[in-house]
């Protein structure tokens, strides 16, 4: 799987750079949801059968798969507990998030 | 070549030629023989484009952006409770900067239901952020179609070709249906700014923060203002390709008049008849048919109204509440310019009364007598 | 260390929707645009109406979407759907999908207007409704697309929603479009196999997806998937084609369905229903099923 791109927010400083039409410039990986959470998926790989399931439910593909292996990006992660929920082994454990 | 056709088909003819390639449309009367006549000309292959018959007229102009979005060149037409309608859609059109050109036919706006002519359908439109371009002759509105593509384009700003219900739109005229071979010397193939396509994502009309929404209206503004002069620019064009001059205002015997009527659409056309009955009389009177609304012609008006003692605006339409439209306009157009002659505002020929040589006499003689209006609206032919 | 295995993938790996998007947690909406593009591929353009989706794709001058999208208004996204496809067309461009995206309110209400009309001209467009069953995104207002019984901002528990779901499958199916389907955000092979067929049919296509709102519904961000499951399980959202208006298929066959009382336990928004209104319920799902399964048989 790809490693995503970083992304920088667009900020317009005159009305040249503005484009004529709104249109879109730039992706929303700027934006780092990982902070919205309070709990954060840990993922026991030793007892991760490798079916797939979590990065399918992921909401926000926040779940890629790395060498065959689930890998949470915290980065974008928003805490909502679906991989855990639904992983078949429960190998998937949601944690207070610390700070 | 010349033929002899109605207002509504020269709409049709100006569409065909400018070679518009989407066209979505809902009948309502006055407007049904535009369409009409455009749907046989897509049939038997006269006009190469798609026919969309929409569901009401909301959904014609929502076509017609998703249209210019995706690249092509779109037209419709309609008429007033359909352009009420579509209302939130002509901001929609303006503000995403999408070219279309409408035909409007002045109709009255209901309740009781009227299908004769004033203005109220288009100028409560005014704005929406649309050119508005007000047609007095067949000719005019076939020509003005073909401008009207051009100028849009050039400044990506939708506009409205307009005709009275009836007096125009079913009125047939001899007009010049100029050569196609000419018209695309006139106008070239739409070059959209930005389109949506898999080649090249974006993402149109996403959520605009205040951060940014005020230069986006802001240059849709500024291009508004470079119309006037494009507007002129490619009426002389178009004159050295076909021998008709289009202008922002058509000013007759106003350099020497002492009242100015002020006028537009067909009504524009029978002041003229009446000034020239009125010159007979003796009355220095002159007419300034206003062909151009939007953008308002501000410096026409400043260069041309000011040589006379009164101006007298006659509007086919009134802002309740308020006054005439045109005469608002005017007014606000000349308020700073030092010297300006007082502007008297009468209402006639609202729901299709008809405005004669006859009110225009009726106009001058109020004007004349008076040094200064009585009351914001002087109402002509009333049954008071 | 375990014995080197792959990664069962059981769907397409490409994402077409991004992170960094501004969706809620849990967001039923979220996965099936994801599912929709990994069956449609590049080569699509999305017309999205006021809507979750007019939100969550982020703020201009961004957007974290792979593919085109036109933001257009509230009840155009069938109208503008139609007119980017003709636009398309007549600019030489036969091959990209063009798809209209909307929620309950902008397909069910405001929108139903102008995809009647597109179904009935048999316009060459998919149509995605994706279904959070209230107007979520201006705060949780009931739609005709909320279930009887259920809490919204506009129903609330005093006046529930005392009317049933309005039924837009049927109406879709009396248009007699090509091709329909309904889908549920917990079966994405389901999705992905409906949506890929329907891509190469012509006309107007219309899916129904299921797509759970935590925030809506008050229920747990974690159980969106699980809700999503349930439903087609029970009985109350099942998940079928139609072809023509007649032809039904049932995709996922429910054996023996599940009773109802588990699904509505975990949503807050049908907390105050009485045992009465799930026997109530219940007898109505039981009476739909039945009558789906035989258009099924008869098919």
């Amino acid at each position: 799987m790809p490693k995503k791109k970083d992304a920088t927010k667009i900020v317009f400083e005159s009305e040249k750079d503005v484009p004529m039409m709104p249109m879109s410039l730039g992706s929303m990986l700027f934006n780092k949801t990982g902070s919205w959470r309070n709990i954060r998926p840990e993922i026991k790989l030793e007892e991760c059968i490798q079916c797939g399931i979590c990065w399918k439910f992921c909401p926000d593909m926040s779940i890629e798969i790395e060498n065959e292996w689930p890998v949470v990006d915290y980065d974008f992660c928003k805490g909502c507990g679906i991989c855990a929920e639904e992983c078949p082994t429960k190998c998937i454990v949601m944690v207070e998030e610390r700070k | 070549m010349k033929k002899v056709i109605m207002g509504n088909h020269a709409l049709s003819y100006g569409a065909m030629l400018a070679r518009s390639e989407v066209i979505a449309a809902y009948p309502i009367t006055p407007q049904t023989q535009v369409v009409e006549l455009l749907s046989e000309m897509c049939a038997d292959g006269t006009l190469h484009a798609k026919f969309i018959k929409v569901e009401s007229e909301h959904s014609a102009m929502a076509a017609c952006i998703g249209a210019s979005l995706a690249g092509a060149r779109t037209f419709t037409a309609t008429s007033s409770q359909g352009l009420a309608l579509m209302h939130e859609m002509l901001h929609w059109a303006s503000g995403g900067r999408h070219p279309v050109v409408m035909g409007n036919i002045n109709r009255s706006m209901a309740p009781g239901w009227s299908i004769w002519t004033d203005q109220n359908d288009s100028l409560s439109q005014r704005d929406t952020g649309w050119m508005q371009f007000y047609c007095a002759s067949n000719q005019e509105v076939l020509d003005t179609t073909i401008q009207a593509f051009k100028v849009s384009e050039a400044l990506y700003i939708p506009s409205m070709v307009i005709l009275d219900a009836f007096a125009l739109s079913h009125t047939y005229e001899v007009v010049d249906v100029p050569d196609q071979a000419v018209v695309d010397r006139f106008l070239p193939k739409f070059k959209p700014y930005a389109r949506v396509t898999p080649d090249e994502p974006h993402a149109f009309n996403g959520l605009t923060g205040p951060e940014n929404y005020f230069e986006l209206r802001y240059k849709l503004q500024k291009d508004m203002e470079r119309g006037p002069a494009l507007i002129e620019e490619t009426g002389l064009e178009f004159e050295r390709l076909f021998g008709r001059r289009l202008r922002l205002v058509d000013d007759y015997l106003c350099n020497d008049a002492e009242i100015i009527l002020v006028t537009s659409g067909t009504a524009g056309y029978t002041a003229r008849v009446a000034v020239d009955q009125m010159r007979k009389a003796g009355l220095k009177v002159g007419n300034l048919r206003m062909r151009v609304f939007r953008p308002f012609p501000f410096d026409a008006c400043r260069r041309i109204l000011p040589k006379a003692k009164k101006i007298a605006v006659v509007d086919r339409n009134i802002s309740y509440g308020h006054h005439g439209m045109f005469a608002q306009e005017v007014k606000s157009a000349l308020y700073q310019h030092a010297g300006h002659p007082p502007v008297f505002s009468f209402i006639a020929g609202l729901g299709g009364r008809d405005i004669t040589p006859g009110t225009f006499r009726e106009v001058v003689d109020y004007t004349k007598a008076h040094e200064t209006p009585e009351d914001n609206i002087l109402w002509i032919g009333v049954k008071k | 260390m375990k014995k080197p295995k792959k990664m069962t993938m059981t769907l397409p790996a490409e994402e077409y929707v991004g992170s960094g998007n501004l969706a809620c947690q849990g967001c039923g909406a979220n996965l099936a645009l994801r599912y929709v593009l990994k069956a449609l591929g590049l080569r699509t353009i999305l017309c999205i109406p006021a809507c979750c989706w007019a939100v969550i794709d982020g703020a201009f001058p961004h957007s974290c979407v792979s593919v085109p999208i036109f933001h257009c208004a509230f009840e155009t996204a069938a109208s503008s759907a139609t007119g980017v496809k003709a636009g398309l067309e007549m600019i030489g461009d036969h091959e990209t999908t063009v798809v209209a995206w909307a929620g309950d309110g902008g397909t069910f209400d405001i929108g139903l207007q102008a995809l009647s009309g597109a179904a009935e001209r048999n316009d060459n467009i998919i149509y995605v409704c994706y279904d959070n069953e209230a107007y979520m995104n201006t705060g949780i207002q009931r739609s005709s697309a909320t279930p009887y019984g259920a809490w919204t901002t506009t129903t609330p528990v005093k006046f529930f929603k005392d009317q049933p779901k309005k039924d837009i499958d049927a109406i879709m199916a009396a248009h007699s479009i090509p091709y329909q389907a309904t889908a549920s955000i917990a079966f994405p092979e389901d999705l992905i196999k409906k949506m890929k067929k329907a891509r190469d049919i012509k006309g107007t296509r219309f899916f129904h997806i299921y797509a759970p709102c935590p925030t809506g519904w008050k229920s747990r961000p974690e159980d969106a998937v699980k809700l999503a499951r349930m439903v087609v399980q029970n009985g109350i959202f099942p998940l079928y084609e139609v072809e023509h208006g007649e032809k039904y298929t049932l995709n996922i066959k429910v054996k023996d369905k599940k009773p109802i009382d588990d699904y509505f336990k975990l949503q807050g928004r049908f907390r105050h229903l009485k045992p009465e209104h799930l026997q109530a319920i219940q007898a109505e799902v039981d009476r739909q099923w039945a009558r789906l399964l035989k258009k099924c048989e008869q098919s």
